[in-house]
């Protein structure tokens, strides 16, 4: 038996299997890649070398993204870094300095909740970064914020970011009363959503237990400016949300929906 | 006779604690989307358990049971002392050791991209770098069957390998094979991300480098399942294997054709050309045959059975067959959901219909039919048949084993039935939050009630499981019996080579991953602007 050997053209084993899977594999490819797509519209009226290198994923031209119009929502797109990313002493240094001159009117000298501006302290630095962007280019607009930053520099922008990122949290806003439950339909809207009606739960993208993706945390904000900011990005007045994510969740809510989940967000530290 | 013993039982214990833990995840989930609780409240916590579930039933606890159970094979088929006695506690520490790394990072939230990975998601690089350990610790494994064989073969020329050995080498090399995808993904896209080297990520790529794996790791699972059809079956039912050389076939077969086929998890995927969707749907086609092949040759063997013990007649053998005895319930078990797991399969195979069941319950009820139950079940009875051997003694109570494969059984036709129907109904998988109120789902919230309770049934049955091997391995010493695998009708007194042997069909494996997966990865890799920015899993808020 030893001498029988596998790799042989005189063994069966070895011609059958092989030019068995060689059959199989030639038939496959003619039918995947030249029968099939000759059968169907998709592939148009190429010729023969087009249609297999785009049945084999290698198409000729590309999809252009062209029938996208208007202009882009935002030029500003930020993810949350991949490792807990220390600041620069210095960065955040400067955005101090930047921040006590010209930004604590309204948002506070430690950037704590105030009615009608966000509360900044503790908010992540890449979201902060994004807004101020968004202000300077003015696909989001506020009297007040586009004059104040217009002049800085990208610097100035990430030194501020970081400075507001370094700022210990502050509590929550507005708490409830010992013994009051946060109102069960906020609680349902911010954790799972309304998937009929096409919201998807806050938590998904704004997080709980952990970050998720480039959106801002909301707990300690003012209700109110909260609440103002979701009847802007329902209305389209704000619209800087790249994908329309904020503007067709908000849509889809009710005013007394938009009211108790900011208060459900104001209540949380 | 066995003196790897004390490793084998160390395998086969590490992979049903971890299997347990593993299954009461499964049943919480299963609960806590179903209309019997209140939801969880925190899609996280679901997430984590889905990906702890995963991660344990797909890596560690089919890996610990084919290696365990390949351990045994090299002692008892080859009746030999196994060479690398040290390597394998080496390994099975890297698996211990492996799955507690991954698993931590899981438990605190940092990795909850389920364990199929789905870059852009990024997860802590503690709990890929655990899976390589798990994955590593299994080449040492298949470093040392290759061995062992070659040592056997060395000591007896020209005799043909036992069969159990054969197939056991064959899973061996088809998973040092196909963990090459998976390996390639983790060590060039994912960890230079994880490590923050890098940040952007080639996800297209990534999915097909895993799609390599995805399949083919399926029948690594399944090989053992297969072992015991073959060769502890037949002689445990009192019969005869039919045929050994169909039994090598089969196994050669899974060998070439379960590898160029992961494509066909990619149907709904852009990145991948239409022609090689189609092709690798042929080959999966291709790969229903040695399952076929082992449909008839394992029922011509259970006829056989039947026959000796009196049966007569085209059905009377049927029930001359000795079903007080647990390894013909689950033949049986095994076998009807292996028939309804592989039709579905085929649905899912197929190019066109995919369309209508991609992504939704049906998927996750497919493979826990054909995985959690025709395979899993098999698992149950390789451990009851070899614990006898490891322990010294005796199943404390075949009524009890009996009723745990009952059990099991239902337990998984009423878990995975009503996950198809609903999937047909559209219920997407991966969800975890599902409003029963609204109208459109109203429809299925009784059927994935029932499928909850089938979860408990479940529970109720491995921890029966757990129990018995417990009380087994307490029970009082026996007097050791031989070993004994099944032997065929005809004497295996001479193969031909070609079924003696691996080189042919792993040089056609290779040739076919090349010809299927060269093309979509080398035009990948050339394409520019392909990656996108990671996205991180479980950031610090």
């Amino acid at each position: 038996m030893n001498q029988e050997r596998v790799f042989s053209l005189r063994n069966p084993w070895f011609t059958v299997s092989v030019g068995g899977t060689i059959a199989i594999a030639v038939v496959g490819i003619l039918i995947g890649f030249i029968w099939l797509p000759s059968a169907s519209n998709a592939f148009g009226d190429r010729s023969l070398w087009a249609t297999i290198c785009s049945a084999a994923g290698a198409p000729s031209s590309w999809y252009g993204g062209a029938n996208l119009a208007g202009p882009a929502p935002s030029d500003v797109v930020v993810l949350p870094p991949l490792r807990r990313a220390r600041a620069d002493a210095n960065s955040i240094g400067r955005g101090a300095t930047i921040a006590t001159q010209n930004c604590s009117m309204c948002h506070g000298v430690l950037g704590t909740s105030q009615v009608t501006a966000p509360a900044l302290a503790g908010q992540y630095a890449d979201v902060v970064y994004k807004e101020l962007r968004d202000y300077q280019n003015g696909v989001r607009q506020n009297a007040i914020m586009q004059p104040i930053i217009a002049a800085r520099s990208d610097q100035d922008l990430h030194d501020l970011a970081a400075y507001y990122a370094s700022l210990p949290r502050a509590p929550a806003a507005q708490t409830l009363p010992t013994g009051v439950e946060p109102d069960a339909n906020a609680v349902k809207l911010a954790m799972q959503g309304d998937p009929q009606r096409n919201i998807a739960p806050c938590a998904a993208c704004h997080g709980q237990l952990d970050r998720k993706g480039a959106a801002p945390w909301l707990g300690g904000q003012s209700s109110i400016y909260l609440a103002a900011q979701m009847r802007a990005f329902a209305s389209g007045a704000r619209h800087n949300d790249i994908n329309e994510q904020m503007r067709n969740v908000a849509r889809q809510m009710t005013p007394a929906e938009i009211d108790s989940v900011a208060k459900y967000y104001a209540a949380m530290q | 006779m066995f003196h790897a013993k004390r490793l084998v039982l160390a395998h086969f214990w590490l992979a049903f604690i971890a299997f347990l833990i593993a299954l009461l995840l499964g049943a919480w989930q299963m609960l806590v989307r179903s209309p019997f609780l209140p939801w969880v409240g925190d899609p996280e916590l679901y997430y984590r358990s889905v990906t702890a579930h995963g991660s344990v039933m797909a890596y560690v606890m089919p890996t610990l049971v084919s290696m365990g159970f390949g351990y045994a094979i090299v002692e008892l088929a080859l009746a030999q002392r196994l060479v690398g006695l040290k390597w394998a506690w080496a390994a099975f520490i890297m698996l211990a050791v492996g799955a507690v790394m991954a698993m931590v990072p899981v438990a605190l939230g940092q990795a909850s991209v389920l364990y199929t990975f789905y870059p852009p998601m990024i997860g802590s690089p503690f709990y890929y770098l655990g899976v390589v350990l798990v994955v590593v610790g299994s080449w040492i494994w298949v470093a040392l069957m290759h061995v062992n064989l070659r040592v056997w073969k060395r000591a007896n020329p020209g005799k043909p390998v036992p069969l159990a050995m054969f197939a056991n080498v064959a899973g061996a090399y088809l998973w040092a094979w196909t963990a090459v995808g998976a390996a390639l993904e983790i060590l060039f896209q994912i960890l230079p991300v994880a490590f923050g080297l890098t940040n952007t990520i080639d996800a297209g790529l990534s999915r097909i480098l895993f799609s390599w794996t995805l399949h083919a790791i399926v029948y690594f699972w399944l090989i053992p399942a297969y072992i015991a059809y073959y060769t502890l079956v037949p002689r445990a039912i009192g019969g005869r294997l039919y045929s050994d050389s169909m039994a090598r076939v089969s196994f050669i077969l899974f060998l070439v054709f379960a590898m160029p086929i992961g494509i066909h998890h990619l149907f709904a995927d852009p990145q991948v050309g239409s022609g090689f969707k189609f092709l690798h749907a042929v080959f999966t086609g291709m790969v229903s045959v040695p399952t076929l092949l082992t449909v008839f040759t394992i029922c011509a063997s259970v006829e056989i059975a039947g026959r000796l013990r009196g049966g007569k007649g085209a059905f009377g053998w049927l029930t001359a067959l000795p079903w007080q005895n647990p390894m013909m319930l689950v033949i049986a078990f095994s076998f009807v959901m292996l028939g309804l797991g592989g039709a579905g399969g085929l649905i899912n195979m197929s190019y066109q219909l995919n369309s209508t069941v991609h992504n939704t319950q049906w998927v996750t009820g497919h493979f826990h039919l054909i995985f959690g139950g025709a395979i899993v079940i098999m698992y149950f009875a390789i451990a009851y048949e070899l614990w006898p051997q490891l322990t010294g003694r005796a199943i404390a109570s075949v009524k009890l084993v009996r009723t745990q494969l009952w059990l099991w059984f239902i337990g998984m036709m009423v878990v995975t039935l009503p996950w198809h129907y609903v999937g047909l109904l559209g219920a997407p998988r991966r969800m975890a939050y599902y409003d029963y109120n609204a109208l459109g789902l109203q429809s299925q919230a009784f059927w994935v009630g029932m499928s909850a309770v089938g979860g408990l049934i479940l529970v109720a049955s491995g921890v029966l499981f757990i129990y018995i091997l417990v009380k087994s391995q307490f029970g009082p010493l026996v007097q050791q019996q031989s070993f004994r695998f099944a032997s065929a009708v005809q004497p295996v007194d001479r193969v031909p080579a070609a079924l003696n042997s691996f080189g042919l069909w792993v040089a056609l494996m290779i040739g076919l991953t090349v010809v299927n997966y060269s093309v979509p990865i080398v035009q990948l890799l050339r394409l520019p602007q392909t990656s996108v920015p990671a996205v991180v899993v479980g950031a610090q808020r």
